[in-house]
């Protein structure tokens, strides 16, 4: 039967970007989560108005050596993942291996570091609401550091061994966009937990 | 690279032969546990929404005739405490979100013109976690552990010290369970309408029922994050004894109605605005006219999404907040009034101006509109800040949210049921039951909740499991009960009309309601990949405009690839395949489900997710490795 038609088959099978969808969905998430931590920070914010000093009396402020290098470490592990990313959209595999295996190297050293953070809060969890406060926030954010590293170390697994095929690099391209937010979402943590208890 | 405009032979035959079998559904243990057919998975999404209806529903009339006269001894308050509750916490967590998701899970990809969900694996994965969550409340309630803390699971009365068991935690961890597949499913929407879309298919031209799903599941992004940080805050609290809201170590109880409310009031919406798309679209198709005041209703539509995010501290009126903050809240209140009013004056105007034909899912719709304008007036009333305070924790409020929940959203519902199993099921619904449904339908609903409203005002409180003769409530009660056994009756019917329309219906035509909109395009029911050719859009009603419009070709029918189009548009920009069916997202629901049961009783249940959840999802991820072969073409 003859009949108009919009023949779609030169349109390429692969694009990168808001063009797919897989970055859509990426974004979702990232709402989602953004949006779980952004409250948990309000309910940290409320109730520190039932205390006179944030920490609490008898508490010491929470240290920040291994915090602030955590910063440091988060902001430069983004050259390596934005490298892997634009290597992944020019789809060439060796380059993408090496980027996002530093990546992982930096991923696998803020959770060490991450130890330590903990272990400076100064308080336990059951110690009083401020602990409890401080444990969910530091605690999501690393549930976010673990989730990413077994991401990133199973893409990188794929990438070197599996049957690659191009949609991966689109999932290297969207991964790097998950751990950008990561990063950037760790400022905010990172002032609410470890710096503004200083200022009080 | 771009797409052609072009007149072409187009061998419809050979092209259906072949996507019959790329989208071929899977057979045996896989095609049970393994499908990801949106259709399919909506299906039974639907139907699990349906039995938890059902099961609620026995719950209410247990309560209607517990409280039909004073002094009744059918339960004893312990077994009271958790009827109520686990009939509110299913309606809402395993009934209205759930089944309002599962019809745009079906009807969205359809009404796009695509032919699947974009992640069809994740959806998979959210129906699976769905039903474990609803089997778990069910679970624990059958064996006496079903949460007793109303609904909304108030601290104190639902911390460590008030509610010791593990009837709490099970409802803490149900939430998990119903928030992750309603999470699941809101991506799914928002994806598949916004880069899915039938190219042509331009914002300006998305059916409304489409929009009200992609307002939805905006709503939902941001809502739903509240109540997981809430219940997870509760669980922590009675399990590993943090103190978020233990006043006696600086945490607060109001945190906790807040975080729950922020979530809670925009569920009420997340509940009503696919309900207002079932009304446009019924009200259009009947009204044989195109809806007065598009653009007015999607505006509409996004302000309700945004207003509804408002108002959620006027559930907290009677807590002693700030009167400053009050005033905001009840004026926010009203102001909401507003862009639901615009939806209704606008159905009003094209049911008028129309050249309307009453079939039973119009019927609905008028039950609708009326019971949903009584709910939104004693919504205006309890929207004030001092009536609130005489009225809170009365059965007004009980009167009033069953008049905007079951008023507003189960009456289209049923109706949108009705208009739609000829697509669904292929066959004709029965005219005659369903009109006899809808009356009984509103004569048992108005008789159970009217007197609700005056039994409120004299005083009756809410969630007492009895009460004595001198108050003089008995016979509005009795009343309200006689109603609940129609309600009864009328859902009765309405099943009944399904397993005939199954058995017995007529065979149903394409489109036999003479509707506009591209579901209505393909056969009834649809094929596994919905449409033998992708539809090319050129009007807001394609199928009132364009008999045989231009269809797309050159996208691969032997793999299961769809054309991705732009967000705005919806200009073609490429061609994407699509993943097939796999066990890997039901045995990661399992998985998870086992992690997340387990950390009802132990913290370490989160561990026990993660390293059984790992194998299933890398099996989910890792490639097949067959799917480079192979690049046949539609023939052009």
């Amino acid at each position: 039967m003859r009949r108009p038609v919009l023949d779609v088959s030169a349109l390429p099978p692969i694009a990168y970007g808001s063009r797919t969808t897989i970055w859509w969905g990426v974004l979702g998430l990232i709402a989602i989560e953004g949006a779980a931590l952004a409250l948990t920070a309000v309910a940290a914010l409320y109730l520190r108005q039932n205390f006179m000093t944030w920490p609490p009396y008898g508490t010491p402020p929470p240290g920040l050596a291994a915090a602030t290098a955590n910063v440091v470490l988060l902001a430069l592990s983004v050259w390596p993942m934005y490298v892997a990313d634009r290597a992944a959209q020019r789809e060439r595999r060796l380059p993408v291996i090496i980027a996002l295996g530093i990546a992982c190297v930096f991923n696998v050293a803020t959770l060490a570091l991450r130890g330590f953070e903990f272990a400076a809060l100064n308080c336990w969890w059951d110690d009083h609401a401020y602990g409890s406060a401080v444990w969910l926030l530091l605690g999501m954010h690393a549930a976010h550091l673990v989730a990413s590293a077994i991401e990133n170390v199973l893409l990188l697994a794929l990438v070197v061994k599996g049957p690659l095929e191009r949609k991966h690099f689109v999932d290297v391209h969207v991964n790097a966009l998950y751990w950008y937010f990561i990063v950037a979402v760790w400022v905010p943590v990172y002032v609410l937990v470890f710096l503004a208890p200083r200022w009080s | 690279m771009s797409a052609e405009l072009a007149v072409r032979d187009v061998d419809d035959a050979a092209t259906r032969a072949a996507l019959e079998v790329t989208w071929a559904p899977p057979r045996g243990v896989l095609g049970l546990l393994g499908t990801v057919n949106h259709k399919v998975v909506a299906i039974r999404y639907i139907v699990s929404a349906f039995v938890f209806f059902a099961l609620a529903g026995v719950l209410a009339l247990v309560m209607r005739a517990q409280l039909a006269y004073p002094e009744a001894r059918l339960v004893g308050p312990d077994l009271y405490n958790q009827i109520f509750t686990v009939h509110g916490s299913t309606m809402m967590f395993l009934f209205a979100v759930p089944v309002m998701e599962a019809m745009g899970l079906y009807l969205v990809p359809l009404m796009v013109g695509t032919r699947n969900v974009a992640f069809p694996r994740l959806n998979a994965f959210g129906f699976w976690i769905y039903l474990i969550g609803g089997a778990l409340l069910w679970g624990a309630f059958l064996l006496n552990a079903g949460p007793d803390a109303g609904w909304f699971a108030y601290v104190p009365l639902a911390g460590p010290d008030q509610a010791p068991g593990k009837r709490i935690d099970v409802w803490a961890q149900m939430i998990t369970f119903t928030e992750l597949a309603a999470l699941v499913g809101a991506v799914e929407l928002v994806v598949t309408t916004l880069k899915l879309r039938a190219p042509g298919m331009s914002l300006n031209r998305v059916p409304l029922f489409v929009w009200a799903m992609l307002v939805t599941a905006f709503m939902v992004i941001f809502a739903m994050p509240a109540i997981m940080v809430a219940s997870t805050m509760l669980a922590m609290d009675r399990l590993v004894d943090t103190h978020f809201f233990n006043v006696a170590e600086g945490g607060d109880a109001l945190l906790w109605q807040h975080l729950f409310w922020f979530f809670g009031h925009p569920e009420v919406y997340i509940i009503f605005i696919p309900a207002t798309g079932f009304v446009s679209t019924i009200v259009q198709t009947f009204a044989r006219r195109p809806i007065v005041g598009y653009p007015a209703m999607v505006l509409s539509l996004i302000a309700t999404g945004f207003l509804g995010f408002g108002l959620w501290v006027h559930h907290m009126f009677a807590t002693g907040l700030p009167k400053l903050g009050e005033s905001f809240f009840t004026a926010a209140s009203m102001l909401i009034a507003i862009p639901t009013g615009v939806q209704i004056f606008c159905w009003l105007a094209t049911l008028r101006s129309g050249r309307v034909l009453v079939r039973a899912p119009l019927l609905y719709v008028l039950a609708f509109v009326a019971t949903f304008v009584l709910g939104g007036l004693s919504g205006v009333m309890v929207a004030s800040a001092p009536l609130d305070l005489q009225l809170h924790d009365t059965f007004f409020v009980v009167a009033h949210l069953h008049y905007v929940l079951i008023g507003g959203s189960v009456f289209p519902l049923l109706g949108a049921l009705h208009y739609w199993l000829p697509k669904m099921s292929g066959r004709m619904p029965s005219e005659g039951l369903g009109r006899l449904t809808v009356a009984i339908l509103f004569v048992g609903f108005q008789l159970t909740f009217f007197p609700m409203h005056q039994l409120g005002l004299a005083g009756m409180p809410r969630r007492v499991y009895t009460y004595l003769p001198e108050t003089g409530w008995g016979p509005l009660n009795a009343l309200s009960s006689v109603g609940a056994a129609l309600l009864g009756v009328a859902v009765l019917l309405f099943v009944a009309n399904v397993a005939w329309t199954l058995r017995r219906g007529a065979r149903a035509e394409d489109d036999p309601w003479g509707a506009d909109t591209l579901e209505w395009s393909t056969t009834s029911p649809p094929p596994a990949y919905n449409f033998v050719h992708i539809p090319v859009v050129e009007s807001r009603h394609p199928l009132w405009t364009h008999p045989s419009p231009r269809v797309v070709t050159g996208l691969r029918i032997d793999v299961r690839e769809v054309l991705v189009t732009d967000a705005i548009d919806a200009v073609p920009d490429h061609r994407h395949m699509l993943d097939g069916p796999t066990l890997y997202p039901f045995l990661t629901a399992m998985a998870a489900g086992i992690g997340i049961i387990t950390a009802i009783f132990t913290p370490w249940g989160i561990t026990v997710g993660v390293v059984l959840t790992l194998p299933p999802l890398i099996g989910w991820f890792w490639p097949a490795g067959e799917a480079i072969a192979g690049t046949t073409r539609e023939k052009a």
